[in-house]
């Protein structure tokens, strides 16, 4: 069995250069997610401590819906699974049609999510769930939509890479730059499990 | 090329157990809430071993992080995340509700 | 007409220049602090003009732009944060010099700046000692030399070693404009709400300093990242962990530090951002904010902070003390665990910045406690150093006398750490002029000497000069006699319950003391006067003071393996090595000067790029839009900033190579140099016989 040189899929001895730079790549993008972790858990910790700073305004059992917050959650897991499929196509396949596809469809899933995370924070606004009510909204407001921040820019990532293959086709710094992409996707999922476990289930239970 | 299929494959079904157990941990959460089959302490303890569980999973099956056969600072690099995080963010709670006790 | 002004402008308007307190001027106190203010102003903007003026008249634009700017060179990147540490030094300095002026006059209400102008200057003498002369430094220091020292060519990311000192810079040049179209935050370098919250304070001070150590933050985060992939990745072959000099050790349990330390200060300032521009409650004192999470979120990171800057100079004495003893170091083992034990307990000891903020007894004394321990590894350090000295062939060079003085001066320090880390007493001393001759103790003769240890060390290698010992010697002499003057009187009036930060006060107790600690700061400044004389000077004379051979210390470590400057390309062939004290080693085998074992080959250098001035300049003006309200600016910033990443994605011919001809044709050439240049013994290190070709001193004591 082949020994793994960094976190997230390796791309193996036949890919050459490529797999050279990616142990040192993919190791540091690690490290800097690490860095995002304690902001994660910082905000959350945060959370945690304010949540019953309700201030007379909406508390979370006026505000969360479990069922969008469900599908959200699918939707994530599924872009997981789906961006391993597109990294295994880059893996296996030179011509990187396969890799397309399921990166589009890792993309799809993504802003699906995006967009109804952006109707929930409308619809908590419609009932008064606004940041400035209290310090329970604030603290909320710091954290979720950062997720989604980070989510939206890792789109537009995906979307960066899509077009260096336009131009310089499966190269070996697109090989590298899915590979840290993948490691940000995975990151992003492990990030809302906190999220839905702490905010939603923590605020509905 | 057969070794390298059964790679792929292997691959795959990594992938496909990463996906299978996390929503084994997931599917049955949020259904409790939903139809509230437990009460509130109780559900909140095992939504807490549920997520670490699931960040394991995670951890293995999406990024490839094993206990062996890999490059040590990986390993080491997220245990001492966990270790500052556990000071950074328990640290938090804890000094920030013993001022709130005190007010 | 104010319309169109307030869309281009912003809030900015003609009340920012610092002249307009000399014209709404209503007391003499008032006139001086304008004129002080002008002034200042006016050295800044001079200063910069001037620096224009002679780039475009010296036609010095293109080589500065391809030389220094886009270089991801990391010796040159390291130079670049140096002089901005030292530009930020003298900034800071003339600042404290002006603050005990204030504190002489203040007795009786007097003085020579308002009390606004005075909580301006201890809060940007602060923000810059901290974020802009000291982390500069010492990143400057672990950007030249740990590289050489794991005998690598580069950091792992180059070009993102440009971004973080862009990032730096950046925030260091906000801090410059705030000196011009004031104010600058009064909330002191911890910047506490809810004092810099919009209702108390919605000027753009509070946001000058928000976005200036975001900014920094962000750089530092990203050199931490830096440092420890190179560590981890790129040692040379033979070079294990528990081979590397003590030098890099501290880099990286610094760098570590900055990963996991720097975030907290993110978030804090973050929150504090979305409070002011958009009404949140995190840290009011209504609506359900709570304040008291502000201080524990900026100490999670303050505290690591203090070991960030201590460690790299730890290093730096560790091979000042070994290479001025002739020695290796002794208790290699206990210094690399002492130090990794410094860097865990770090974490655990940030509730001792605020003991009095109301938590339980129980909790101070755990923390009280942790405190104390740190001691104990620091005190394994101080026995290390001094057994390291035992029987050495010791030479008092000018780097030694900052190593002595900090020995002595940073334990009495640690003494006064050790009162402060039991809370029934830091409930007496909170707040006194204690705590502010405690930290200067440690950061002074701790982190500034060290730095000035390592400058001075570490020159030659940089520039292929040594600097002038004599002027070195003044310097050094009056840093250590100006810091015990101007500090150990602040001891004093802490016991007397001055408070900190105080412009006037009406107690005549505290007047001799003030005095005193004003002579202490004129010394400092003569110090100071000194290294820029000693800097001119040895640039005067810097052919006879030329080290060309590169080892003028007969030092251990492989950074003086090479020529003085170094090569672009670090080494001819990437070291193999074996053991601590790998270029001792070679030495003392003969093997130091020559021909790679498996002859020469190319050398593959990263490219020059753009994309750190680039986010310099778009993240300046993003912070300065934001600052000022000028929200197309910020968009602007923001757009540039995140279109040259996006773009530099797209960029495929990043290296270039260097033949392996140039390589063998400039090896060759000093290998020749070293036969005709004569090896000195230790007796004349100081002297210009010093050519940087050393008798090894196991030799010379045979002989």
């Amino acid at each position: 069995m082949s020994t793994t040189r960094h976190p997230g899929l390796n791309l193996g001895p036949h890919h050459g250069k490529a797999d050279d730079t990616a142990e040192v790549e993919v190791f540091g993008f690690w490290v800097f997610m690490m860095s995002d972790a304690i902001i994660f858990g910082l905000l959350m910790a945060t959370y945690v401590v304010m949540s019953g700073n309700l201030n007379g305004g909406p508390g979370p059992r006026e505000l969360f819906e479990l069922r969008p917050v469900f599908i959200e959650t699918m939707l994530l897991l599924f872009s997981s699974l789906t961006f391993g499929f597109a990294q295994i196509g880059m893996k296996y396949h030179p011509h990187p049609a396969r890799m397309i596809i399921w990166l589009l469809v890792s993309i799809a899933l993504a802003l699906i999510f995006v967009g109804m995370e952006v109707n929930d924070f409308i619809t908590m606004a419609g009932k008064g769930g606004v940041p400035q009510a209290s310090g329970f909204l604030s603290s909320f407001y710091a954290l979720v939509p950062l997720h989604g921040i980070h989510v939206t820019a890792a789109c537009i990532w995906a979307f960066a890479i899509l077009g260096q293959i336009a131009v310089y086709g499966l190269d070996d710094e697109v090989k590298t730059g899915m590979l840290r992409l993948g490691i940000l996707w995975h990151f992003l999922d492990i990030v809302w499990i906190g999220i839905f476990s702490i905010v939603y289930i923590g605020g509905l239970a | 090329m057969t070794d390298k299929a059964a790679e792929k494959r292997k691959e795959q079904l990594s992938y496909a157990f990463g996906f299978g157990y996390a929503l084994l941990l997931t599917v049955p959460l949020f259904a409790s809430v939903a139809f509230d089959w437990i009460d509130r302490s109780t559900l909140l303890w095992i939504t807490g071993i549920a997520a670490i569980l699931q960040i394991v999973v995670h951890f293995r099956f999406f990024l490839h992080i094993r206990l062996k056969g890999q490059t040590k600072e990986d390993l080491q690099l997220i245990l001492f995340t966990t270790l500052v995080m556990g000071v950074m963010g328990l640290g938090t709670i804890w000094v920030i509700f013993n001022l709130m006790s005190r007010m | 007409m104010s319309d169109l002004w307030s869309l281009i402008f912003g809030r900015l308007t003609l009340d920012a220049l610092p002249v307009m307190e000399i014209i709404h001027a209503t007391n003499g106190r008032e006139l001086a602090s304008g004129i002080v203010g002008t002034a200042a102003a006016g050295l800044a903007v001079l200063g910069a003009l001037y620096l224009l003026y002679a780039l475009t008249k010296y036609r010095l634009w293109g080589p500065v732009w391809r030389n220094w700017l886009t270089s991801v060179d990391h010796k040159k990147i390291g130079i670049m944060y140096i002089v901005l540490a030292l530009v930020m030094l003298a900034r800071a300095l003339a600042e404290a010099f002006v603050m005990r002026t204030q504190q002489v006059l203040g007795d009786g209400g007097g003085g020579l700046v308002s009390n606004e102008h005075f909580a301006q200057l201890f809060s940007t003498h602060g923000t810059i000692m901290i974020f802009f002369m000291a982390m500069p430094f010492l990143t400057g220091l672990i950007n030249y030399v740990m590289p050489l020292q794991i005998g690598a060519r580069d950091v792992a990311f180059p070009t993102m070693n440009s971004v973080s000192l862009g990032f730096t810079a950046a925030g260091a040049v906000l801090l410059m404009i705030s000196l011009v179209l004031q104010p600058f935050s009064t909330g002191g370098w911890t910047g506490y709400p809810p004092f810099t919250e919009a209702a108390f304070n919605p000027g753009p001070g509070p946001d000058y300093w928000i976005w200036a150590v975001t900014l920094s933050g962000i750089g530092t985060t990203l050199s931490g990242i830096n440092f420890v992939v190179t560590i981890y990745k790129f040692r040379c072959d033979g070079m294990k962990l528990m081979d590397m000099p003590l030098f890099c050790w501290t880099s990286l349990c610094t760098s570590i530090l900055m990963i996991f330390a720097l975030p907290p200060l993110t978030v804090a300032t973050g929150l504090l951002a979305l409070d002011r521009y958009f009404g949140f409650h995190m840290f009011t004192n209504g609506g359900g904010g709570n304040m008291m999470n502000f201080a524990n979120l900026f100490w999670l990171f303050g505290h690591p902070e203090v070991y960030i800057l201590i460690l790299p100079a730890f290093g730096v004495y560790s091979e000042v003390f070994s290479t001025f003893s002739s020695k290796t170091l002794y208790g290699y083992t206990a210094l690399v665990i002492a130090t990794m034990c410094i860097a865990v307990l770090s974490f655990t000891v940030w509730v001792h910045h605020f003991f009095t903020m109301g938590q339980s007894a129980n909790l101070n004394a755990i923390f009280g406690i942790a405190t104390m321990l740190i001691g104990i590894p620091t005190g394994v350090k101080i026995y290390d150093w001094m057994l390291t000295m035992y029987r050495g062939r010791v030479r008092m060079a000018v780097p030694m006398v900052y190593a002595v003085a900090f020995l002595i001066l940073f334990t009495i320090g640690g003494l006064s750490g050790i009162l402060l880390a039991n809370p029934s007493l830091d409930y007496v001393m909170h707040n006194t002029l204690f705590l502010v001759a405690h930290f200067h103790n440690m950061l002074i003769p701790g982190l500034l000497f060290g730095m000035l240890a390592g400058y001075t060390l570490w020159f030659p290698k940089a520039f292929g000069f040594i600097l002038d010992p004599k002027w070195g010697y003044r310097a050094a002499y009056l840093w250590i006699a100006g810091f015990v003057f101007a500090f150990f009187p602040l001891y004093g009036l802490g016991f007397l319950g001055m408070p900190r930060r105080m412009a006037e006060y009406f107690n005549g107790a505290w007047f001799p003391l003030t005095i005193v600690a004003l002579l202490g700061a004129v010394l400092i400044i003569a110090a100071f006067a000194c290294l820029c004389i000693q800097l001119y000077v040895s640039i005067r004379d810097r052919e006879a003071l030329a080290v060309p051979m590169g080892d003028p210390w007969d030092s251990r470590t492989l950074e003086w393996a090479v020529p003085a400057p170094a090569p672009e390309w670090n080494f001819p062939a990437t070291p193999e090595v074996e053991g601590r004290d790998a270029f001792a080693t070679l030495k003392e085998g003969g093997y130091d000067l020559r021909a790679p074992d498996d002859g020469y080959h190319d050398i593959e250098m990263p490219r020059n790029s753009a994309l750190g001035p680039v986010l310099m300049v778009s993240s300046t003006a993003m912070a300065f839009g934001l600052v000022w309200y000028m929200w197309w600016l910020a968009a602007l910033g923001a757009v540039v900033c995140f279109a040259a990443t996006v773009a530099y994605g797209f960029r495929r011919d990043t290296h270039h190579i260097i033949k392996a001809a140039d390589v063998k044709a400039e090896w060759e050439a000093f290998c020749a140099l070293a036969d005709t240049t004569p090896r000195i013994p230790r007796s004349l290190e100081q002297t210009t016989q010093n050519m940087g070709h050393a008798i090894p001193a196991s030799e010379e004591i045979i002989s």
